[in-house]
């Protein structure tokens, strides 16, 4: 016989509700990690699947590179840098939150109110949602590339250059989920917008392999003032590479990575709160 | 408090319904689901809450758990707004989805409360007697070592039960918590609910479809229609209001033509059987009687009104009274 008073009550939790998030985020990211490793073999096929379907994108870039010297300027090493921190981030990125692009499909099927119900944030228990360890494999394949591009390029390593690897790479993945919050906020007024949101995960990851001096002014514009993801490597790897940036921006842009990081994230965080007040008002 | 430990004042639920009219156009219309509804459960009472599909009933639960925020009015479970603590709430109240599981599909049974132990923070020695207790009742011992994706509907269903309840909720939610079940698994679910309650004096606040849920469970039913609440009181005085009707089949030696047999009236006939409808109230053992002495009977039987039937027929009767209303005004 339980009554109120000897109720045990764990009531709101020391340390708030980002701690109690992240909390609840690796308890729910290790049960998926148990789920898939009830099919052990499924899941190494499937590492090594996306390790390699992943790897196709370099192949391609390399194919070009036996035609060509150079791609807009710039070396098959130094394109291999970009797309290493491409790729290494929006992996990261992918792996960590990229199951929030499901959210359309729970809105529809009415599962989203299971996660209602339980004492943690959505937000956590959306991105733990399908957490998939195979997504190593992009984030593997992309780091190599950029392990190989930095042993052959012959960068001036100034303390500034190696300050700003490590800054990029956090920022990028930050950016990147940035916009798979932001993607999925969205789908709380469209369901079935997971292909816009993939149009600029997948899409915006593809274009900054390539060297920013192969694309149109207005694209340059607009992804460096609108949607900031020339921040994710275009604008700092330009400055550990000594290239100039085609936009003309002064120097010290390269090193703003972290604060555009910053203001994308708030700006998600603040559409997925103004998503989940909707949904929590109409119910669809 | 414990008189009014879930309270709805006055509460609304509006949804903006967005209608496509043509290539761009789109009419907006809003849907009242919940009108102005207004009650209380007691701490420890066991309530029945029914209607048709679409009547409301779905939204209600969801406002009282937290998903949903009302439009309008007043609402509190133990006491919290659930729409504004909706975590806080989530550890004191328990709810189970008939039919979407939250069991990890792919891992044994056991794991999903293991997680359920962590997420709550659940005391060990409350977990190892609510988790015991739970197996015991719910007969869960051979399956916790079972993916979920092997369990039967009621075995899932009694797993859900009972992860549920390991944080010790004061108040369970239950949506349909029979549906789809074969007669055994209903039964260890009710005498399980049941025993809960008495037990444990939790609140239990169930949605169904199937009248014997409310029969077997519940001292008080709730109907509610088109948002509105219909009835509220004991199961009996339902089919009183709801001028609900019985049925009685019968099987004559040959086919004949409809009884006669007021205030009771033939509905049906098939060969020689024949189905008639009489007030629920009236005795079936007079109107058997008077049958028999008239007819050559082989066989008959009585059946009960079911709850949909009576619902229809409660809510027509509604609209009858406002047109009647409006008629004399």
């Amino acid at each position: 016989m339980v009554d109120a008073g000897a109720r045990w009550a764990a009531e709101e939790v020391p340390g708030g509700r980002v701690r109690e998030g992240v909390r609840a985020y690796f308890l729910i990211a290790g049960m998926w990690i148990r789920s898939t490793m009830a099919y052990r073999t499924s899941f190494v096929l499937m590492t090594v699947t996306n390790f390699a379907t992943t790897a196709l994108d370099f192949v391609a870039i390399l194919l070009m590179f036996s035609r060509v010297d150079a791609l807009g300027g710039y070396s098959l090493q130094q394109v291999a840098f970009l797309y290493g921190v491409s790729s290494t981030t929006f992996g990261l990125a992918d792996m960590v939150i990229g199951s929030m692009e499901r959210l359309g499909r729970r809105v529809r099927d009415g599962t989203l109110d299971t996660l209602l119900v339980r004492p943690a944030p959505v937000l956590a228990q959306m991105a733990a949602d399908q957490f998939a360890l195979r997504r190593l494999g992009r984030t593997g394949q992309g780091a190599l590339v950029l392990t190989w591009a930095l042993l052959r390029l012959d960068i001036d390593w100034t303390p500034l250059r190696v300050l700003l690897m490590p800054v990029m790479l956090v920022s990028g993945c930050a950016i990147f989920c940035a916009v798979f919050i932001a993607g999925a906020a969205f789908q709380f007024v469209a369901q079935d917008a997971a292909e816009v949101q993939n149009a600029f995960t997948y899409g915006g990851t593809t274009l900054l392999q390539y060297p920013p001096t192969v694309f149109a002014t207005e694209l340059l514009r607009g992804v460096t003032y609108v949607l900031p993801l020339a921040f994710v490597n275009w604008l700092p790897a330009t400055y550990v590479l000594g290239l100039p940036y085609p936009l003309g921006l002064p120097e010290w842009a390269a090193f703003l990575s972290p604060l555009v990081a910053a203001g994308c994230v708030g700006l998600a965080g603040l559409a997925w709160r103004a998503g989940l007040r909707s949904y929590r008002s109409t119910g669809s | 408090m414990d008189d009014d430990f879930i309270e709805l004042d006055r509460v609304e639920k509006v949804f903006d319904v967005r209608r496509k009219t043509g290539f761009l156009r789109r009419e907006r219309r809003s849907v009242r689901a919940v009108d102005s509804l207004s009650f209380t459960v007691a701490r420890g009472e066991m309530v029945g809450y029914i209607g048709p599909n679409g009547a409301g009933k779905s939204t209600t639960i969801k406002m009282l758990t937290g998903i949903l925020t009302p439009s309008g009015g007043r609402l509190r479970v133990a006491g919290i707004d659930p729409s504004r603590e909706r975590t806080r709430l989530a550890r004191r109240i328990g709810v189970v989805f008939g039919q979407r599981t939250t069991l990890w599909w792919d891992l044994p049974l056991i794991d999903s409360y293991r997680l359920a132990h962590r997420m709550y923070r659940i005391p060990e020695v409350r977990y190892r007697e609510n988790l015991d207790r739970c197996v015991e009742l719910l007969e869960l011992g051979e399956l916790l070592e079972v993916p979920v994706r092997q369990l039967s509907l009621g075995q899932r269903m009694r797993g859900d039960i009972a992860a549920a309840l390991l944080h010790d909720p004061e108040v369970l939610y239950l949506d349909e918590p029979t549906i789809g079940l074969d007669v055994i698994s209903k039964s260890k679910v009710r005498g399980f609910l049941r025993e809960l309650n008495a037990e444990r004096g939790t609140t239990v606040l169930l949605t169904t479809h199937d009248l014997q849920d409310i029969e077997q469970l519940c001292s008080r039913v709730m109907v509610i229609d088109h948002g509105r609440l219909m009835y509220d009181g004991a199961l009996a005085g339902l089919h009183e209001v709801g001028e609900s009707e019985r049925t009685l089949v019968v099987d004559l030696e040959r086919e004949l033509p409809p009884i006669e047999a007021a205030p009771a009236r033939v509905v049906r006939v098939e060969g020689p059987r024949q189905w008639l409808a009489f007030p629920a109230a009236q005795s079936a053992a007079e109107l058997v009687a008077r049958i028999a002495a008239r007819y050559p009977l082989l066989d008959l039987s009585v059946r009960e009104p079911d709850i949909e039937a009576v619902i229809a027929r409660m809510y027509a009767g509604g609209t009858a009274q406002d047109e009647a209303e409006k008629a004399v005004s």
